[in-house]
């Protein structure tokens, strides 16, 4: 059978004329899903919009062809492109919130492809609307279209996204990381539905996504990119288990080390932080509910929940960004204020916290130097040449080297940028530092750098460490002990040893089970163990 | 050096000579004027000839002088008047938006109460009231204006205020002083700068209003609105006069929003896209 889509030589290059493509061939049989894994910059987003004959934010498709089903994209006029796009090959994308019209019912927009397409009318479009929803199992699916945006969870806006993409039965969907924005429960529901209905209307798919893991369930072969350029291709069980080149072999060792990494387990001394029974309000909302915890010199201690359950407000009540409103915070020994204007210079020293964000945690007009250099002048009165020396030896402890102390923020990558955030943390001499996410918006071979040098700064340097974080990944590996949390309630706290192992607490074995393995049975094995428990 | 001036557009090099021009005449301008501000030379509304470039006025003046001599007096009450609108409303938008509570909502309410009379009123019963002198014109566009500097500075320092590296130096404990100096301000100039090339242009076109108006610049000095309000009646018979005054504040106006222009580009590329 002749392929749906056939790429060749496919160059594409941003505004300044930097090739973010490089030469990439891709070929697509009826009814395959083909997987593009790489890091962000791989260019994969960019492949996926290309095929679609489109370029984002300036970018030109410079060099090769495209040819869907027989047609060419790249000579027909712009009108002919338009008309293949939505019709014969739609694209998802990763945001269903930011792609969706949030002035307009979701039922009209879903519709409105196959009409503005005139492939239906608008019964049929109507009626196959029906379909799509019930087969992506939303609730109610004669009046979800009826719904704004607005009112709907992420994880339906996301399925809602889905059935907008196949309302003119294209023969190519274009996935572009549509599960990355969701939580670890819902990612499941979503991967399953989108892996059925692939295979029931034996839709092609480019499934475009930085995780191992999720490509394995649904992908039968594997594309791997690096900065625009192929690695390596192959089937998904050729790619997962004799990967044939370093590189793939260490995001697949990466991967794998994610789920079995030993758990950590080191000397801890006396109580440093006390939380007992704190209760917090977003206006009216409760969104921490009796939270009581310690933390021991030198002791890691993890806080995980999806999002919603109240986790980085823990860290925000802590800091004293959200005032309490009812229990204590105690920081060796003392009680501290609500608020953090009210805390003592020393107090605040003493707490420092790192973002997820490292692009807006550094401000854009001062230098790396001034950045980490600051804390020192502002607690301990450092000067010129005492300061300088410290800020080189920052940069010496974190693996930056030493002219980076010149250079803005915006010159970094975002793994540089972290560690610049975690050395202006570290600046202060702090006992304890606040981890929110920090890993999370960094890609995972950059994460695994992160993680090993705060352990092994917890080691050199004694420090504490709260750890937020939704990756049970790294929370088996870095964390003596977790709390695990679900709408700003503690579920279950101890040794992290504890956590994981039977019996489970319902809801920790619900997370744990969720997270996507390397294996690519492990989606049918959930879902079959559940239809038993269910 | 010379890669940085390459990179420099044409279009900005345009409002740089405008711009340069310009503030040359508004340094030197009586100097190189030909004949004296109000120096009768001729017959009302002579045409323009080798001898008068732009030709006279409704009295018999030179033109070209005219505007020479007058761009002091324009540019100098707009460029005066928007410097001190900026230095009122820049410290205190950035104050509203850090303190919050009740220093926002007493300062905001009051530039609310400013801002609902339109200012051309508020203009009109100031001057009339106080009389038309150089300095109140200047300091009433100036307090005028720095309501609207004050709205757009509250509100970037507010999206500012709420990033990250601004929480971070919060926590640190660092003063209202630094917050605003080191964190806000240098985050906060491209949208000014922008906001400083328009306000600039309107409180140009403001001050040629109010001249026409009466109320602005008192002659005998000369400034470019008052001599488009001198000669309107020419128009009607189908002489250049006015025009040449008119051409001026389009001109200037023009040339520093190349100016801005670039200025915001250039700080849109070195920030990178990332957000």
């Amino acid at each position: 059978m002749s392929n749906v889509l056939t790429i060749r030589g496919l160059k594409v290059a941003a505004p300044n004329g930097n090739l973010l493509v490089d030469g990439i061939d891709l070929d697509l049989a009826p009814g395959e899903v083909l997987g593009l894994i790489g890091e962000s910059g791989a260019g994969k987003s960019t492949i996926g919009l290309a095929a679609m004959g489109y370029g984002r934010g300036g970018c030109r498709i410079v060099g090769g062809t495209i040819d869907i089903g027989g047609t060419s994209l790249m000579e027909g006029t712009r009108a002919n492109r338009e008309n293949m796009r939505g019709a014969r090959i739609a694209y998802v994308a990763q945001s269903a919130a930011a792609a969706f019209n949030p002035a307009i019912r979701i039922g009209e927009q879903i519709v409105e492809g196959a009409l503005y397409h005139g492939k239906m009318t608008r019964p049929q479009a109507e009626a196959w609307k029906l379909e799509l929803l019930k087969t992506l199992q939303l609730p109610n699916p004669e009046t979800f279209g009826e719904r704004y945006p607005h009112q709907v969870s992420g994880g339906q806006l996301q399925r809602a996204m889905v059935a907008m993409a196949m309302s003119c039965r294209p023969d190519i969907i274009v996935l572009d990381e549509p599960t990355t924005a969701l939580d670890v429960t819902t990612q499941i529901e979503v991967l399953a539905l989108l892996r059925s209905l692939i295979q029931r209307y034996n839709t092609s798919a480019l499934y475009i996504t930085h995780d191992l893991a999720v490509v394995a369930q649904i992908a039968n072969r594997i594309m791997v990119l690096r900065h625009g350029k192929m690695v390596e291709e192959g089937t998904a069980e050729q790619v997962l288990e004799a990967p044939r080149e370093d590189y793939t072999r260490m995001l697949v060792a990466e991967r794998q080390g994610n789920l079995s990494g030993a758990i950590a387990s080191h000397s801890v001394g006396d109580v440093l932080l006390d939380v007992s029974s704190v209760h917090a309000y977003y206006g009216k909302t409760p969104v921490l509910d009796d939270i009581s915890c310690n933390l021991r010199r030198g002791e890691t201690l993890a806080v995980v929940g999806e999002s919603g359950s109240g986790k980085s407000t823990l860290a925000r009540a802590i800091a004293g960004l959200l005032p309490t409103s009812a229990g204590m915070v105690s920081f060796d020994g003392r009680r501290l204020d609500r608020s953090y204007k009210h805390r003592s210079k020393e107090e605040l020293r003493r707490i420092q916290l790192v973002y997820q964000l490292p692009d807006v945690a550094l401000n854009p007009r001062q230098t790396v130097g001034e950045i980490i250099g600051r804390p020192m002048k502002f607690y301990f009165g450092m000067h010129d040449v005492p300061k300088a020396k410290e800020v080189s030896r920052l940069l010496d402890l974190i693996g930056l080297p030493q002219d980076f102390a010149t250079r803005l923020p915006g010159a970094l990558s975002g793994g540089q940028k972290q560690r610049v955030c975690i050395a202006r943390a570290l600046a202060a001499k702090p006992d304890l530092i606040i981890c929110d996410e920090v890993t999370s918006a960094l890609d995972p071979l950059v994460a695994e750098d992160i993680l090993k040098l705060l352990k092994s700064l917890q080691q050199e340097l004694g420090l504490s460490y709260l750890f937020i974080t939704h990756d049970l990944g790294v929370v088996r590996r870095l964390a003596d002990r977790t709390l695990v949390m679900r709408r700003g309630r503690i579920v279950e706290q101890g040794p992290t040893a504890e956590i994981f192992q039977p019996p489970f607490h319902p809801y920790t074995e619900e997370l744990v089970t969720s997270v996507p393995e390397l294996r690519r049975d492990w989606l049918d094995d959930v879902l079959a163990k559940r239809q038993v428990t269910a | 050096m010379t890669s940085k001036l390459k990179a420099i557009p044409v279009s900005a090099w345009l409002g740089l000579t405008i711009v340069t021009l310009n503030l040359l005449v508004f340094l030197l301008g009586p100097m190189l004027a030909p004949y004296g501000m109000n120096e009768i030379v001729g017959a009302p509304f002579d045409p323009p000839s080798s001898q008068f470039w732009f030709g006279l006025d409704q009295n018999g003046r030179d033109m070209f002088s005219r505007l020479l001599a007058g761009a002091q007096m324009s540019i100098g009450v707009s460029l005066a008047a928007s410097l001190i609108s900026f230095s009122i409303g820049i410290p205190l938008g950035f104050v509203a938006a850090l303190f919050g509570g009740w220093v926002d909502t007493v300062l905001s309410r009051i530039v609310d109460t400013v801002m609902c009379i339109p200012v051309l009123i508020s203009a009109l019963v100031v001057l009339q009231a106080l009389g038309s002198s150089v300095p109140v014109l200047i300091f009433t566009i100036a307090l005028l204006d720095s309501t609207r500097v004050f709205r757009l500075a509250r509100v970037v320092a507010q999206g500012i205020s709420v990033l990250e590296y601004a929480e971070t130096a919060r926590l640190r404990g660092e003063s209202m002083g630094w917050l605003i100096t080191r964190e806000i301000l240098p985050n906060a100039l491209p949208p000014l700068i922008a906001e400083f090339g328009m306000r600039f242009c309107f409180t140009f076109l403001f001050v040629a209003g109010l001249s026409f108006l009466g109320l602005g610049i008192q002659p005998p000095f000369a400034d470019w609105g008052g001599m488009v309000k001198d000669n309107q009646q020419a128009i009607l018979y189908g002489l250049y006069a006015p025009l040449f005054p008119a051409a001026a504040i389009a001109l200037l106006t023009i040339g520093v929003n190349l100016v801005v222009d670039w200025l915001l580009n250039a700080a849109g590329t070195t920030q990178g896209a990332d957000r």
